[in-house]
């Protein structure tokens, strides 16, 4: 599989038609501070994520990795605003997204952040053209400009040939560097992807995750990827390792970074 | 915006899984079809009986008061219909008999015949049913005899013909010959098609166990009353009821509703349409129910990309209602096809009306019975995305 990785430029006419959301935050793009989250278990309080802080900056493409039940996912889901911290609070775009109704949430969602799942990420009665649009049209977008700046992504990522492509259609690595595409389109200030490359094999993995990586940073996007393979944390700029609940450690130096990726320690 | 994105994704997806969606509206058409037929089925059987009663011409139906309202059981005689005539109020009367005989066919005892309701009226009179062909009764006493439309129909009679009426008279089969003088509208009595004769040659060829005829007493069964205008006929009934000896005056619903097995077949009838309306609420919901179910997954991951619940809301509510509005429509079509191949034996009555109800209904029990998976579609938490959905 070929994946063009040309440069991740845009024609006058999309950069208009996905206006909207701030292009580049000035600070960081998105900030965590003090999450925790607790569950009730009978008469226990199970802390699933426990006073965790750490930033991402535009352009930053950051692994958040862990064994299961670590807190990942959770973290996730409070960094995404679907679900609420218990403790502590998460900042997009200069927004405080606790200050947010759930209407106002659901609006905040649509238009600063892009997703990518482990599975059900695709529409599957949708194209791939109309998967990746659907953002657009979510966000009241959707003109010939934005339909060609579509296309020309869903090309950067070597779907050229697939644009009316039913998800049934597609291997496991079309469809999530469809759902990359999607994320994308409507330049998010962040970015989230829940273990991408959970049902892809080696090959196809290191070749999603570094289309990924290569996206974030040239549209100088905060990316954020839950992953459980410490071999994707190659493709990027620091690792966030969490250990029942709690953040253990950051990694950001590259020689680490790459001895994390090797199964080093 | 919300709305057309809405249409839009619900149009796709009906398009892109015509099977799915082609089978739930085969389910909604297969209901649809059971639910006209039953109604069809009643108002069929219904007319059957209370046709002739039901579209007598005149406002009230005169019984023996002893007879509780059973047409057979009531036993009048020419002084009642004088005494009638005389209450203040009645515009006119006209006394009715009702037998049963069978039209002998071509091939004589040989072929079975067509089995009548015989009814006996006085011509030009309430309870003689305008005749729509032919020049109707020269005579109050001939030979002669209106056909119904049902009994023209699967008799083959029309006027100036001939039939050949078979009644047991005492214990002796004796067949009477009537002109064809008039063909009326459908007049069914009792779920036979009925003839309609003089009262003097309805006693003449009425089944009997004494086969001697009396002109003087000619009993029938009931008087047809017409008020004058302006008259309230409730207040007629009252006033027929305290002025006559022995008789009851009921309007013609409160009759055809008393004609023996009515009621009940009605009520049997009703029934069974109330139950398939019921379980076509489960079923098509259940079916809804089952696609959203399937979908949990989808609509979690539309909520969490920032889809609202308006949308998901509309998107579900439009498939329901067109795959309910394909459905129905498409039942409808087959249930007139279909009925259009019975035989006239088939009491299946079409009534506009009756129709348009359940048509109505059902469109409306579609989209009722899609409420629970709504109910579940915008229950789905977007955290089920990221598989932590409760």
């Amino acid at each position: 599989m070929t994946v063009a990785r040309k440069a991740y430029v845009r024609s006058s006419a999309a950069a208009e038609s996905t206006a909207g959301p701030p292009a580049v935050a000035s600070g960081p793009a998105l900030i965590a501070e003090g999450l925790s989250k607790t569950y009730p278990l009978g008469e226990q309080l199970i802390r699933a994520v426990d006073d965790v802080s750490f930033e991402v900056q535009p352009g930053e493409f950051v692994a958040l990795v862990g064994p299961s039940g670590s807190g990942k996912t959770s973290l996730l889901a409070m960094l995404a605003g679907l679900l609420r911290p218990t403790e502590g609070r998460v900042r997009i775009a200069d927004q405080e997204i606790a200050e947010l109704s759930d209407r106002q949430l659901t609006r905040f969602r649509r238009r600063n952040i892009g997703f990518t799942f482990q599975a059900n990420n695709l529409l599957p009665y949708l194209t791939v053209l109309e998967n990746v649009t659907l953002m657009l049209s979510l966000n009241g977008r959707t003109n010939p400009g934005s339909v060609a700046w579509a296309k020309d992504l869903l090309e950067q990522l070597g779907l050229a040939d697939r644009l009316r492509s039913l998800p049934s259609q597609l291997s496991g690595g079309q469809k999530q560097r469809v759902s990359i595409a999607r994320a994308l389109i409507h330049r998010p200030a962040v970015v989230l992807a829940d273990e991408p490359t959970a049902s892809l094999d080696t090959e196809r993995a290191h070749q999603v995750v570094e289309t990924f990586a290569s996206l974030i940073h040239d549209d100088r996007r905060a990316g954020i990827m839950v992953t459980h393979d410490l071999r994707m944390c190659r493709h990027v700029d620091r690792v966030v390792q969490m250990r029942d609940g709690l953040l253990e450690r950051i990694v950001d130096d590259p020689e680490d970074i790459r001895a994390l990726s090797e199964g080093g320690p | 915006m919300t709305v057309s994105l809405a249409a839009s994704l619900a149009i796709k997806e009906m398009v892109r899984n015509v099977a799915r969606f082609a089978s739930i509206s085969a389910v909604i058409a297969l209901i649809t079809v059971l639910i006209l037929f039953l109604s069809g089925l009643g108002e069929g059987l219904g007319l059957g009986n209370r046709q002739y009663v039901g579209g007598i011409d005149g406002d009230l139906l005169v019984y023996q008061t002893t007879a509780d309202l059973q047409i057979a059981a009531s036993q009048l005689d020419r002084s009642v219909v004088a005494s009638v005539r005389r209450v203040d109020g009645v515009a006119e009367v006209g006394a009715i008999a009702f037998a049963s005989t069978v039209i002998e066919g071509a091939g004589g005892e040989d072929e079975p015949g067509l089995r009548v309701s015989l009814i006996g009226v006085e011509p030009g009179r309430p309870g003689a049913p305008p005749v729509l062909e032919g020049p109707g009764f020269a005579s109050s006493s001939g030979n002669e005899v209106v056909l119904g439309r049902q009994a023209a129909l699967r008799s083959g009679a029309t006027v100036g013909d001939v039939i050949t009426v078979r009644s047991t008279q005492g214990a002796v089969d004796e067949r009477y010959d009537l002109r064809v003088v008039g063909v009326t509208s459908g007049q069914q009595y009792q779920i036979a098609p009925s003839i309609l004769v003089p009262l003097i040659a309805f006693d003449r060829v009425k089944p009997k166990s004494d086969a001697s005829v009396d002109p003087s007493r000619l009993p029938f069964n009931l008087v047809a009353v017409r008020t004058v205008a302006g008259a309230t006929p409730e207040t007629v009934a009252a006033r027929i009821e305290q002025e006559v000896r022995s008789v009851r005056a009921v309007d013609l619903v409160t009759a055809y509703e008393n004609i023996p097995g009515y009621a009940a077949q009605q009520s049997t009838v009703d029934t069974q349409t109330g139950f398939t309306l019921v379980i076509g609420i489960l079923v098509v919901g259940g079916f809804f129910q089952i696609q959203t179910l399937q979908k949990l997954g989808q609509i979690g991951m539309l909520k969490a990309i920032g889809a609202s619940n308006l949308m998901i809301a509309t998107a579900t509510v439009l498939q329901i209602v067109f795959t309910n509005l394909v459905g129905v429509s498409l039942g409808a079509l087959g249930t007139f096809a279909l009925a259009a191949t019975f035989p006239s034996t088939v009491p299946i009555v079409f009534q506009p009306g009756n129709v348009a109800v359940a048509v109505g209904g059902l469109l409306v029990i579609g989209p009722f019975g899609g409420l629970v998976a709504l109910r579940s579609a915008l229950r789905v938490e977007p955290l089920t995305a990221l598989g932590l959905g409760t």
